[in-house]
């Protein structure tokens, strides 16, 4: 992968369709709009971050993204083709991979089978076709080095595995089987610095290798540092579609108070990341 | 750029091999149920002594047989979370349409067994379509089934066959082709052992296949312990449920298709709930816990086995054999509890 992470003037078919476009969707629980005519555009290559209060619908986005949601109206565009996700193993298929808010880990479930769940590696033909757990288990050990966790068993259990470590393996399988489109909606509950900048990663990584990223996040601050566009929901509504260019820093971070954190998260990004600091 | 992110996760050490070992060894949901087993055993073979002869072996492994065919079924279904009470109404009902079939209806005997298996999964379809669209507990709706079922097969039974027994059925064609495959026993010394008992082995071994080598497997242990997460992830969660129910909805017609070959005849009775509910018994004695997500078939036929030796053990010690309940209770709770503390160490984690 030589890609750098993408600028302006990105490949013309990335530009003529973007990775991930959304119109007009409309969800509805009962009389309830979850989502009201949302509509968005995703390129590849572009981190967009999603902000909103609780209940403005984001999760109810990452759904329909992530094929689990189905909706009532509108229209879902992978690439510039019309989808009509059935289950999420269909998004799945088309390269979106999501890290859900609650992770999506089974506890009882080993790390290796969690890594591959729903898209176990097999070998052999039907009815003695079978898991392929020697590869499925090399694969594991190597994703997750990846992110950083290293020693672990790929056979003990997913209960037996620390926080960070348990979303270190969903931000792993999401890296591992996002080839279009990289989804994450960010646990409410708050992360440590190491963990935040754990997802930075991920998030930027993916933004190099020309995936559409989509975070979901309460921290406008953090959204700034990362974010490329921003897409405001208010009341299942698109309140605001802003591009880097539209908000300075002190915008976005306004509405946010208290920056130790932040601070602490800007300078591990920088030093790992260092063409953040020119922004 | 390179796509290798640099490390600052949690560094952990593999914990040393024989802590581990350990660790997997009491992992094992079928390990209480084993070590009660040994303790039913040398309990029994003191106390009645006639359990350790080969007729003895081969009555215990006879219970076993017809009960862990089912139970084997019933664990699957609750490692995916879901109850199945209709199983002993399905083994009934099978054996009725059968019977009413190959007697009265003066049908061969294979296409016969056919409409009685393709009726079995018609139930075990109803029972998982509904049990997936409507969100209600299986156990309820898996009640109902049983008490349709029941009145259903032994009020048409009765209707069809104007009596509430059917003999002869060993002269319909096909009946010694069939009779092979279900109803065939060796003796060896003072022991019958019936076919039943290769069912029960194969049912066990080809279950514990597609629990830990298959997707199917994979899938039925993610919609029971972390349905949302399996929903997630696009695992067929719907489809694995009612492939799960149809599968008990067969074992039942298996455990009554063995019935009506080893009598040859098939005789009205209640088939009750406590049949039904024994399976379930016995797949809990085997450490499948009734949330879902974590068990064995491997514990499931031992806990089929302690049911039958304590059973029988309880007969040949000439003991009042009502003191079985007793028993049956007493293990139940024990597993109960046993799994209980199996569970809160599975789930003992810091949430995030």
């Amino acid at each position: 992968m030589s890609g750098v992470p993408a600028s302006e003037d990105a490949t013309p078919t990335a530009a003529a369709h973007p990775v991930l476009e959304l119109r007009g969707i409309t969800v509805r629980h009962g009389n309830v709009p979850a989502l009201n005519r949302v509509s968005a555009a995703l390129p590849g290559g572009r981190i967009t971050c999603v902000l909103g209060e609780n209940g403005s619908g984001k999760s109810t986005l990452v759904s329909v993204l992530s094929g689990l949601q189905r909706y009532d109206e509108g229209e879902l565009r992978v690439d510039g083709v019309p989808v009509r996700f059935r289950s999420a193993r269909q998004a799945r298929d088309l390269g979106i991979a999501t890290v859900w808010q609650d992770l999506a880990v089974a506890p009882l479930l080993s790390v290796w089978r969690n890594f591959f769940l729903g898209v176990e590696p097999t070998r052999g033909v039907w009815p003695l076709r079978r898991l392929d757990i020697a590869g499925a288990r090399q694969t594991t050990v190597r994703a997750l080095a990846r992110v950083g966790i290293s020693g672990l068993d790929p056979d003990q259990p997913a209960s037996s595995l620390q926080a960070g470590e348990r979303q270190s393996l969903a931000v792993a399988r999401a890296l591992h089987f996002g080839a279009r489109a990289l989804v994450i909606d960010e646990p409410v509950t708050p992360m440590t610095v190491a963990r935040q900048t754990l997802f930075g990663q991920a998030v930027l990584a993916a933004r190099a290798q020309g995936l559409a990223v989509v975070v979901v996040t309460n921290n406008p601050r953090y959204a700034h540092l990362i974010g490329d566009r921003f897409l405001l929901l208010a009341h299942g509504q698109v309140a605001g579609s802003l591009t880097r260019d539209d908000v300075d820093a002190d915008d976005l971070t306004a509405l946010m108070a208290g920056g130790e954190q932040l601070t602490t998260l800007t300078d591990a990004l920088t030093e790992l990341h260092p063409e953040l600091g020119d922004r | 750029m390179s796509d290798r992110l640099p490390a600052f996760g949690t560094v952990r050490a593999a914990g040393s091999s024989d802590r581990r070992f350990l660790t997997r060894a009491l992992a094992r949901p079928s390990l209480p149920a084993a070590v009660g087993l040994v303790v039913v055993v040398a309990f029994f073979s003191l106390q009645a002594p006639a359990l350790r002869t080969v007729g003895g072996l081969a009555t215990v492994l006879d219970v076993a047989a017809s009960l862990g065919i089912g139970a084997v079924a019933v664990a699957l279904l609750l490692i995916a979370g879901q109850f199945d009470l209709s199983v002993g109404v399905m083994a009934l009902a099978s054996s009725l349409l059968s019977a009413l079939l190959i007697g009265p209806g003066g049908w061969p005997v294979w296409p016969a067994l056919t409409a009685s298996l393709l009726a079995a999964l018609l139930v075990g379809v109803v029972n998982g379509v509904l049990v997936v669209n409507t969100g209600l507990p299986s156990f309820l709706v898996t009640v109902a089934t049983f008490l349709v079922l029941q009145g259903t097969a032994l009020a048409g039974f009765e209707a069809f066959a104007g009596s509430t027994q059917v003999r002869g059925l060993d002269s319909a064609q096909g009946w010694s082709s069939a009779a092979a495959v279900f109803g065939s026993f060796a003796e060896i010394g003072a022991g019958r052992f019936h076919v039943a008992l290769l069912w029960w082995l194969g049912a066990t071994a080809l279950a514990t296949w597609a629990l830990w080598r298959t997707r199917f497997g994979n899938a039925v242990f993610a919609a029971g312990g972390a349905r949302q997460a399996a929903r997630e992830l696009g695992v067929p969660v719907r489809r694995t449920t009612v492939a799960l129910f149809c599968l008990t909805a067969t074992a039942g017609w298996l455990i009554g298709t063995l019935g009506l070959f080893r009598l040859e005849s098939v005789q009205l009775s209640n088939a009750g709930l406590g049949t039904g509910l024994d399976f379930v018994i016995v797949a809990v004695i085997g450490g499948c816990l009734l949330t879902g997500g974590y068990g064995s078939a491997v514990g499931a036929a031992v806990g089929a086995l302690l049911y039958a030796v304590a059973r029988q053990g309880i007969t040949l010690a000439g003991w009042d054999p009502r003191w079985f309940q007793v028993f049956l209770g007493a293990v139940l709770l024990v597993a109960l509890l046993t799994n209980g503390v199996v569970r809160r160490r599975l789930k003992a984690r810091p949430r995030s």
